[in-house]
């Protein structure tokens, strides 16, 4: 087995990455769909709801066909790069924070709404406001986003191809290794990164002030 | 925002990389060893990196197929002529070789041990519905499995001592290690299994049990984007005498996982 520190790394870095990516996606969206209201509104409410369970390794095989040197975008060679790993945890994530921020900045609203409007601030503007109120929810919306990205095997072994010290994660590291039936050592790097995760979550929430 | 977008271009840009191929590799060379031990030799000497993608030999050539690999390193001579003659391939070169075996569990309830007939013990196996798991996905260890039951004219599909679990080389012996289960096996995957519980080898020997390793050039007509200049260098280098040399000191407990062995197959 190879050196760990790399596997961590990029574990961390993909995770992030697609976490930040998924965010910035998400979160837009779930403020458009808690503070407005369009036709079709509806139907993407749903969706993005229904998007909650999309399988990682559906994700992970249309994203291998539409990065493949067959497919429409082979010719940016993203298939088996820490990139492709990076957009196809994206996908995955990107449903889970916009459902759970919407969640949350519809309650604000709710609850807040009519009086921002009434001293004077546009939806955009009251946005901040919002933002910062439902801090709390947010974060746990972020965290099961990164969540989901750091713990996925599925899709990241389709477009990523555990490439040793170049798309090898943690996951994917632990699937390698329990088929090589080393139990004990792919045990070890499970604790790794359940440690990794509680640790970033413990951070999240110490800053949010969300440790209630 | 400034550092994830600084952090996802520099995602973006790992691929650039010039000197760099993909190579679609059968698990069993990879599992056992063999191509973390002998590329950072090649590496160091021709400056060309090798990514190693690991996947069944099926895989390894739908993914070279699709134009997603530079080059393959496979054990299935069936699927391998298929490929060439889809006109994917061009040309290709034998570079190793072992064998495979049959493992099970040490109480041999088929009484198969030391046995040397393949076809027989397989019979045994069925008559005895000793469990037996299968890998059923295809790759080159699955397409041997199923060569020995036409020969045998049983139909094991459907038994219920016949498990096939779809899966790698490594899942197939974790399963037959907790179920006391036999199964077939190359040597390579075998010999650097760590959880073997009470799976020992149990036949060798027979010669329709060789396993032989092969890397296929891609056709350049039809495999443009390839990078077959990188994946020419590396599939002469194996069958070079240095190439040779390293295959042949790749060793687990003192055991050599391949034989060298050049041969090129027209």
């Amino acid at each position: 087995m190879e050196s760990f520190l790399p596997i961590v790394g990029l574990s961390l870095g993909v995770s992030l990455a697609s976490s930040a990516l998924a965010a910035a996606l998400g979160i837009p969206l779930a403020a458009l769909l808690a503070l407005t209201r369009f036709p079709g509104r509806g139907v993407l409410v749903v969706l993005v709801n229904a998007l909650l369970g999309l399988p990682p390794v559906v994700v992970g095989l249309v994203l291998y066909l539409t990065l493949s040197r067959a497919g429409p975008l082979g010719s940016l060679g993203w298939l088996f790069t820490p990139l492709a790993m990076v957009l196809a945890q994206a996908i995955l994530a990107t449903p889970i924070i916009a459902a759970l921020a919407h969640r949350a900045l519809e309650a604000c609203w709710r609850d807040y709404g009519r009086t921002m409007q009434a001293a004077g601030a546009s939806r955009l503007r009251a946005l901040p406001h919002l933002l910062r109120m439902a801090r709390r929810p947010i974060a746990t919306a972020l965290l099961a986003g990164f969540g989901r990205t750091v713990s996925e095997v599925g899709a990241v072994l389709v477009v990523g191809g555990n490439i040793a010290g170049f798309t090898r994660t943690m996951t994917t590291a632990i699937a390698l290794e329990t088929s090589k039936g080393n139990l004990e050592l792919a045990v070890a790097l499970g604790i790794v990164l359940v440690g990794i995760s509680v640790m970033i979550s413990a951070t999240v929430l110490v800053l949010t002030g969300a440790r209630r | 925002m400034k550092f994830l977008l600084a952090l996802f271009l520099a995602l973006a840009s790992l691929p650039a990389s010039a000197a760099t191929i993909v190579l679609a590799s059968t698990t069993s060379v990879d599992n056992a060893g063999l191509l973390s031990r002998i590329l950072p030799g090649f590496t160091a000497k021709t400056g060309i990196e090798v990514r190693v993608l690991a996947q069944g030999t099926g895989q390894a050539l739908a993914t070279a197929a699709r134009g997603d690999a530079d080059l393959v390193l496979v054990h299935d001579p069936e699927a391998e002529a298929e490929f060439i003659a889809a006109g994917h391939g061009a040309r290709r070169v034998e570079i190793a070789w072992n064998d495979f075996v049959i493992v099970g569990p040490a109480a041999d309830p088929a009484h198969i041990a030391g046995t040397k007939d393949v076809t027989a013990a397989f019979r045994a196996i069925a008559a005895s519905a000793t469990p037996f798991v299968s890998r059923g996905d295809k790759s080159g260890t699955d397409a041997l499995e199923k060569r020995i039951w036409r020969e045998t004219t049983i139909q094991p599909a459907g038994q219920p001592w016949y498990r096939e679990i779809g899966g790698g080389m490594g899942a197939a012996l974790n399963m037959a290690a907790a179920t006391d289960a036999v199964t077939l096996t190359d040597r390579g995957t075998w010999l650097a299994f760590g959880n073997r519980r009470s799976l020992v080898e149990l036949l060798r020997g027979d010669p329709r049990l060789i396993n032989r390793y092969r890397v296929i050039e891609l056709n350049p007509a039809r495999h443009k984007s390839a990078k077959l200049a990188e994946a020419h260098i590396l599939a002469e280098w194996l069958a070079s005498p240095e190439g040779q040399a390293a295959i042949a000191a790749v060793t687990i407990a003192g055991e050599t996982l391949f034989n060298p062995g050049v041969r090129e197959i027209h």
